[in-house]
């Protein structure tokens, strides 16, 4: 049976790892490769890279980090952040990822779907879809790590996505992102993982381990990831996967 | 020497990484090189990406026939990967018919779920009909890591191993010197790696 993937998402920044609250208020949480050797050996089951470098240099640590994980992590890795053009995915890709994710460059350029599915099959192109309340509390697609809101709704566009050849979305809430309190948008998730017939990976607002539950019995998530809860609490992958076994969700055990 | 072929597409360095860690004294490279090809002891052909656009690289780039030769000639073990098994089929149905490399009768064809998502993400189960000389020493309960919407469609007698996702698929294949995983045998921690072992003490 398949497994539900329980995934740790790192931020990236200049070569560090960072954490933020609701894609603001940057603090830096450390060295990204000593984190991954701790997810990996805590049974992590795929680890999604975000990159939020501004420069050059930035983006070259990225594709070294993402080397370096290669070499010694034998799971999947997942790596976005600024990625708009299927010459800069060959690069990710040739740098050690296994799927890319796309966010920005795909609201603004959608046939960027189609160019990055033909050349890579859908399977391995993920649309990370930064999902935000709008003045009026209306759920809209936002770009610039979030500090656009378009007037896109996040069902319309994950439909639209999948279409053209996204192979999973991940549905990141960012008014929950880094809070630690609420859990996903469930209400949303559910919107979404019933409009496409792709996985849908849900994001932001992890507190607890029942969080993870709910996304995937009430949400219908084919995945779930968070980075707070795995970062600042005791909680890891591998008490993850034990709590959501109990709960009788099918999962790897170690 | 690991020959991985280099065809501009796919998690190349993944799969590099985890045959060196696996290899010993042997050389791995990264490579689309004909000549180089002969000096190969294993072949590997990886597999991230679309069944046309790949076809199209390994003609674009020549390397159909000094594979074929290598491979279907001169027998030297081959694992492909991913898409790198379904394009050993006759033919592949994404986005259209394509021919394939024709090295196994079959067709590469849609999963078909009954409903649930497609592509087919994560870690799965795979039942093992035959245990040597891939799977050998690998615990029958272990998962792999699967990441695809199409299958391989072959004569049962080369099925090695299957998995169920809806319906029932080919999850590894074997026939005489070419061996093929629909998962990803880089990505799947310790059992995927004890598996590119297996593949490398075959000898030609």
């Amino acid at each position: 049976m398949l497994k539900v993937r329980v995934i740790p998402v790192l931020l990236l920044k200049e070569g560090r790892m960072v954490k933020t609250i609701k894609f603001s208020s940057y603090r830096d949480v450390g060295d990204p490769l000593r984190t991954i050797r701790v997810y990996d050996a805590q049974g992590a089951d795929e680890i999604i890279f975000l990159d939020i470098s501004a420069t050059i240099d930035g983006r070259n640590q990225l594709l070294g980090i993402i080397s370096a994980c290669a070499r010694e992590c034998f799971i999947p890795l997942t790596v976005g952040g600024g990625i708009r053009s299927v010459e800069e995915a060959r690069k990710v890709f040739a740098a050690g990822a296994d799927r890319i994710s796309v966010s920005t460059a795909v609201v603004e350029n959608p046939s960027l779907i189609n160019n990055l599915a033909n050349n890579f099959g859908n399977a391995n192109i993920v649309v990370c879809i930064d999902v935000k309340l709008d003045n009026e509390g209306v759920c809209r697609v936002s770009t610039h790590r979030a500090t656009r809101i378009t007037q896109l709704k996040p069902v319309v566009w994950a439909c639209e996505a999948a279409e053209r050849g996204a192979g999973e979305i991940l549905l990141h809430f960012v008014d929950r992102e880094g809070t630690m309190e609420y859990g996903y948008d469930l209400t949303l998730l559910s919107e979404v993982t019933h409009a496409v017939s792709i996985p849908v990976i849900a994001c932001g607002g992890v507190g607890n381990l029942q969080h993870f539950v709910d996304g995937v019995r009430i949400g219908g998530a084919s995945a779930v990831a968070a980075a707070s809860i795995f970062h600042f609490t005791d909680q890891s992958p591998i008490k993850a996967h034990s709590y959501m076994n109990g709960a009788g969700l099918p999962v790897c055990l170690a | 020497m690991i020959f991985i072929v280099d065809y501009g597409l796919g998690n190349l360095l993944s799969v590099a990484k985890a045959f060196q860690e696996v290899s010993g004294d042997k050389k791995v490279a990264v490579s689309r090189n004909a000549k180089e090809l002969e000096t190969a002891t294993h072949i590997v052909l990886p597999g991230v990406g679309n069944f046309v656009t790949g076809m199209r690289y390994l003609n674009d780039l020549e390397l159909v026939e000094p594979l074929t030769v290598q491979v279907v000639q001169k027998k030297k073990p081959f694992l492909g990967i991913c898409l790198g098994m379904q394009l050993l089929a006759e033919v592949g149905e994404e986005s259209g018919e394509t021919s394939g490399l024709s090295w196994i009768s079959g067709r590469a064809r849609r999963l078909r779920t009954g409903g649930l998502k497609i592509p087919h993400i994560g870690w799965n189960d795979v039942e093992i009909m035959n245990p040597y000389p891939l799977f050998q020493g690998i615990s029958r309960s272990r998962e792999f890591y699967f990441v695809h919407s199409y299958c391989l469609d072959c004569p049962h007698e080369y099925v090695v191993a299957r998995c169920t996702y809806g319906d029932t698929f080919t999850a590894a294949i074997q026939k005489d010197n070419i061996y093929a995983t629909q998962f990803h045998p880089e990505k799947s921690r310790d059992a995927g790696l004890k598996l590119l072992k297996n593949f490398l003490s075959i000898s030609c």
